[in-house]
């Protein structure tokens, strides 16, 4: 396979969408940018149908909350492929939890349809576009998001797993 | 003709003669699960009939959901390797080492040759377990019952080697962070090469009985295709969009526990409907067993396991007796070895595609977030499609050739 670098990679984004992008990394050799949430839906397409990138595989689609991260709460995380090249492209986006809205990208995937009902099941994250963004794993009845990390997983009251009693 | 009864048009009867020269005809819902044993799993789809027309199907899942990822921010990395075992019940060791595989990502363990060898040979067992149910269940659901219980046998005889190694046959919870915990012995060898040696002519038999019969072609040619086009497009991994013409394989894409090492073809299909899923499994399983011949020809002397104390539990005869030993014991069991903050995807080829694994870290005793990129889940959205405008019966037979495994759907 042909293959492109890492550093090939970053500046080609760099240059198409340089004040989307808000911070680069390439944690364990796979790139991974920040973007921002508007511009998720315009990045995907232009992955996709850029002739040298050919990132035309949607590998994953999942959540992640992180509560200390004021008005970027919630993180909605791409994994994008591309066979030609043999790259991944890890893009991350933080949304605010009072303003849970990203773009869907069902239009462009449809293998995003069953992750992006996943991750709002989880998370509560609104994909606007999406056809049918109901939940998939839980009862429809659930009125909360079971992922995020206000809800402990086992009974609140039990402390003796906490870091605190491990040393840390 | 039959005159109808004011009741019968009344209510509309599917089917009925109206008697004013047409058919009417009214769709039919049909519930296909979500307990049926024609699904093999708990999925229900709930069908829209013309006839015996599928016109539509709009798919529930979620029956078996157990959290897994909710569950695992709680637990120390070595107690998710039971998690994984429970996604794709039907080669869990495959989980499990994509797993360990994820966690020496993360803190960066090399391990030996020996035991990347060790691991191929299982998972490559595995792989042959999980293509050998599949493709024994597509016989059944056209009505072959014989290679069913033909080939169970063998998948038997692979859990009998499972057994040895680690103790359990299902889920297996396999090898350890860091290595595997005991060395093949030599009762595994003497299994192994007893399975190498008998069981290519009992598959060739299979093969012989289903390949070329010509019943069994013609109720699965051409039933459930999909193109590469939309296949890619759905998210297929694995056998299902190697069937539709798309060499992609984890193993030679990202080869990772040594896979660069042996010589191994990727068979595809051309159509990508039902016979084609059938035969590149087919065509998958001697695949394996080449790589399993290699690996034991080939296999390196020296450890078992990496030099990784923090993870690797440590021998019951050192933990009695050498005081550092203990205190590894204690806490890797206690889950208080630290781990470096960041966050790895690693992929593996599942026995039903690309099984990866996305682990945030931040340094504490369990995972911050995992999400198991499930192959099936991803795959099974595309089958609406697949089955509109065919046959019921058809749609039984695009299931099970997908080999959908309630398990890893539903995490």
């Amino acid at each position: 396979m042909a293959g492109i670098t890492n550093e090939f990679l970053i500046e080609r984004l760099q240059s198409q969408f340089g004040d989307q992008i808000l911070a680069t990394e390439m944690p364990y050799g796979m790139v991974t940018i920040v973007i921002q949430p508007s511009a998720i839906l315009d990045m995907l397409i232009w992955l996709n149908t850029d002739n040298l990138l050919k990132f035309k595989f949607l590998t994953d689609i999942c959540g992640a909350h992180y509560p200390d991260l004021i008005d970027g709460e919630l993180s909605v995380i791409y994994h994008v492929q591309s066979m030609e090249n043999n790259v991944r492209l890890r893009i991350k986006t933080f949304i605010p939890i009072t303003k849970p809205e990203i773009a869907s990208v069902t239009s462009l995937y449809s293998s995003a349809n069953w992750m992006e009902r996943e991750t709002y099941d989880f998370y509560g994250i609104i994909f606007t576009g999406h056809p049918n963004l109901t939940r998939i794993l839980n009862v429809e009845e659930m009125d909360y998001f079971p992922m995020r990390k206000e809800y402990p997983l086992e009974d609140g009251t039990r402390r003796d797993k906490e870091d605190e009693y491990f040393g840390r | 003709m039959n005159e109808l009864t004011s009741k019968e048009k009344e209510t509309n009867q599917p089917g009925f003669h109206t008697g004013d020269g047409d058919f009417h005809t009214e769709y039919t819902t049909l519930n296909l699960g979500p307990t049926h044993p024609a699904t093999h799993g708990i999925f229900q789809n709930i069908l829209t009939m013309d006839g015996e027309i599928v016109i539509d199907s709009e798919q529930t899942c979620g029956y078996i959901h157990r959290a897994f990822e909710k569950i695992a921010e709680r637990r120390p990395y070595y107690q998710i390797t039971t998690l994984t075992d429970r996604l794709n019940y039907c080669s869990s060791p495959i989980n499990n080492m994509g797993w360990h595989m994820t966690v020496e990502k993360l803190i960066g363990v090399e391990i030996p040759k020996r035991a990347q060898y060790m691991r191929v040979i299982i998972m490559e067992l595995a792989r042959i377990s999980d293509h050998l149910v599949c493709n024994a269940v597509i016989g059944v659901d056209t009505g072959a019952l014989t290679g069913f219980t033909y080939l169970f046998q063998w998948r038997e005889k692979i859990y009998e080697i499972f057994e040895h190694i680690c103790g359990a046959r299902l889920t297996t919870n396999i090898g350890r962070i860091g290595g595997l915990e005991r060395d093949f012995d030599d009762e595994v060898y003497k299994k192994l090469k007893a399975f190498l040696a008998d069981f290519p002519k009992a598959f060739d038999e299979f093969g012989r009985l289903m390949e070329r019969n010509r019943i069994f072609f013609d109720r699965t040619a051409k039933t459930g295709p999909i193109t590469a086009e939309r296949a890619l497009n759905y998210g297929f991994t694995g056998p299902n969009l190697r069937a539709a013409g798309v060499d992609y394989d984890v193993r030679v894409a990202n080869p990772y526990s040594s896979y660069e090492d042996f010589d191994f073809t990727i068979p595809v299909g051309v159509d990508g409907d039902t016979y084609d899923r059938f035969m590149v499994r087919q065509a998958e399983i001697w695949e394996s067993l080449k790589i399993i011949h290699q690996a034991l020809d080939n296999m390196p002397s020296g450890k078992y396991f990496a030099d990784v104390p923090e993870f690797y539990l440590p021998p019951k005869q050192d933990v009695y007796n050498n005081m550092e030993a203990l205190i590894w014991h204690f806490k890797i069991v206690m889950g208080e070895s630290d781990v470096p903050k960041g966050e790895v995807y690693h992929a593996v080829e599942g026995g039903n595609g690309e099984l990866g694994f996305y682990l945030v870290s931040d340094g504490g005793r369990a995972p911050y977030r995992l999400h198991f990129r499930r192959p099936c889940f991803i795959f099974y959205q595309a089958y609406p499609e697949m089955i509109r405008g065919g046959m019921l019966s058809d749609a039984i037979v695009t299931l099970s050739s997908l080999n959908v495994i309630a398990g890893e759907l539903d995490a």
